[in-house]
């Protein structure tokens, strides 16, 4: 099982966790067994089956849009980072 | 300890003149603040204090001729003391002052006074530090920081930007004070509540440190006017609120080739990264399409913990001080997170993207 951060503006999706984890050999596979307990999450990181330009997806600190997207290799000692842009400034 | 007096020799200015012509060794053991306003050209600064750990590594050989002065001669006196104790055998120590060298025609070093007494005290605790020094400080009075929002973010990262002295903080903010903002915008006070952010957070910044010219723009950052407003700046806080602005500030500072110090919050959690354009990724590589508003609500709407900004904004204002140095590894191509309810930091890596439209291969470098 791979370890999955889930940043602050995306734990109400997945009723408050800060981390999960999931199994799978890729991103895509990952993200499918996530999708499948928390399905909230689903149309927060992805769009029509690829991933939302909103949301970055990181393998341990690596953005997986520079490797091979969802088909990015994820080991069991992995830890799956999932980013959107965050706003909160001075307001 | 046996003391060896017959080591030392007691010697006028005019003497030393001839020795050190001769090839004695200088030694000065005044502090590193007397030695900056001027100092025997060749001399080693080795302060009292410093003596015993490395006097071997400056003067490896006991015989050598040193010749040793402070500023009166009372603490070469006791340098000297210790010395002969240890072995060393040929020391001359100065028998009068630092004016007397000077009017018997000893070489003498002084550099330009990039400082004035009162900031070399102002400021004492700072230049001391190597890397930032008279000539740091310097810089520091020279620059120009803009910080876009007066308000979270930007009230530590103002305070201390003005504390350190630097000459001009730009604050852009159309907004007034509110009661709740007291909670986390340090600048602000509560008979200021109602005040334009930009008049309040000059009255505190002001009373901080006189010395700095505190800009106000009090409008809000748009499209129409980033050019204008970043266009006499050297460095630019983002410590906006929302998704437009830091798209707008982002493409034309690029455009200008101005670092960005970038910073968001959102309740117990911080991301603060630095973008130099053409040199690390910039915000549209991170994030190449801006998201709709409701995906990233701001403080009003979710909430902030009210050190995060605190800790987030002091985070940027070390990445602002690095820049102006010109010192240190900035947070350029690196995104790091803070969870305040773990505290815990970790980072991951951004990248330059080939194919971005705001500093990428088809747009103009």
């Amino acid at each position: 099982m791979s370890t999955i951060r889930i940043p602050p503006v995306l734990r109400e999706t997945v009723g408050g966790s800060r981390v999960l984890s999931a199994s799978g050999g890729t991103v895509a596979e990952v993200l499918a067994d996530l999708f499948a307990s928390h399905p909230a999450l689903r149309d927060r990181v992805t769009e029509d089956g690829e991933l939302s330009p909103f949301v970055n997806v990181y393998v341990n600190d690596r953005d997986v849009r520079y490797r091979d997207g969802l088909a990015t290799p994820v080991g069991e000692e992995d830890t799956v980072i999932l980013l959107p842009a965050m706003a909160g400034g001075f307001g | 300890m046996t003391s060896a007096p017959s080591a030392i020799r007691q010697v006028s200015a005019a003497d030393a003149v001839k020795l050190v012509e001769a090839g004695y060794r200088v030694i000065d053991v005044r502090e590193p603040v007397e030695w900056n306003e001027g100092h025997i050209p060749g001399a080693t600064l080795l302060p009292l204090a410093d003596l015993q750990a490395r006097i071997a590594e400056v003067a490896p050989d006991r015989d050598a001729g040193l010749f040793l002065h402070c500023a009166v001669g009372a603490r070469s006196a006791r340098a000297a003391a210790y010395l002969a104790g240890i072995g060393y055998s040929n020391l001359a120590n100065l028998a009068g002052t630092l004016t007397d060298w000077r009017a018997a025609g000893g070489a003498w070093e002084a550099p330009e006074q990039l400082l004035t007494p009162a900031q070399q005290r102002r400021y004492s605790r700072q230049t001391l530090i190597p890397e930032i020094g008279q000539a740091g400080q310097r810089k520091l009075l020279d620059s120009k920081v803009l910080l876009i929002g007066a308000g979270g973010l930007g009230s530590p990262v103002a305070l201390y930007l003005a504390a350190s002295g630097v000459g001009t903080i730009g604050l852009v903010d159309d907004d007034v004070v509110d009661e709740s903002n007291l909670q986390r915008q340090v600048l602000h006070t509560v008979d200021r509540i109602g005040q334009p952010k930009t008049a309040s957070a000059k009255i505190t910044l002001a009373a901080l440190n006189p010395e700095t010219n505190v800009v106000e723009h009090r409008e809000r950052l748009s499209a129409e006017n980033v050019e204008r407003l970043i266009a006499d700046y050297d460095v630019i806080v983002d410590g906006t609120d929302n998704f437009d602005t830091r798209y707008v500030l982002n493409d034309a500072a690029v455009r200008q080739r101005k670092p960005v110090v970038h910073g968001s919050i959102y309740r117990w959690d911080g991301q603060i990264t630095t973008f130099v354009p053409f040199e690390g990724p910039c915000y549209r590589c991170m994030y190449p399409t801006q998201p709709p508003e409701e995906l990233a609500p701001g403080c009003a709407v979710a909430g902030v913990l009210g050190v995060l900004p605190g800790i987030a904004g002091l985070i940027q204002a070390n990445e602002v001080f690095k820049l102006l140095l010109g010192v240190g590894q900035t947070l350029a191509g690196r995104l790091l997170m803070f969870d305040a309810m773990s505290t815990e930091f970790s980072e991951v890596r951004i990248w330059r993207d080939p194919a971005c439209p705001a500093c990428g291969e088809g747009s103009i470098q």
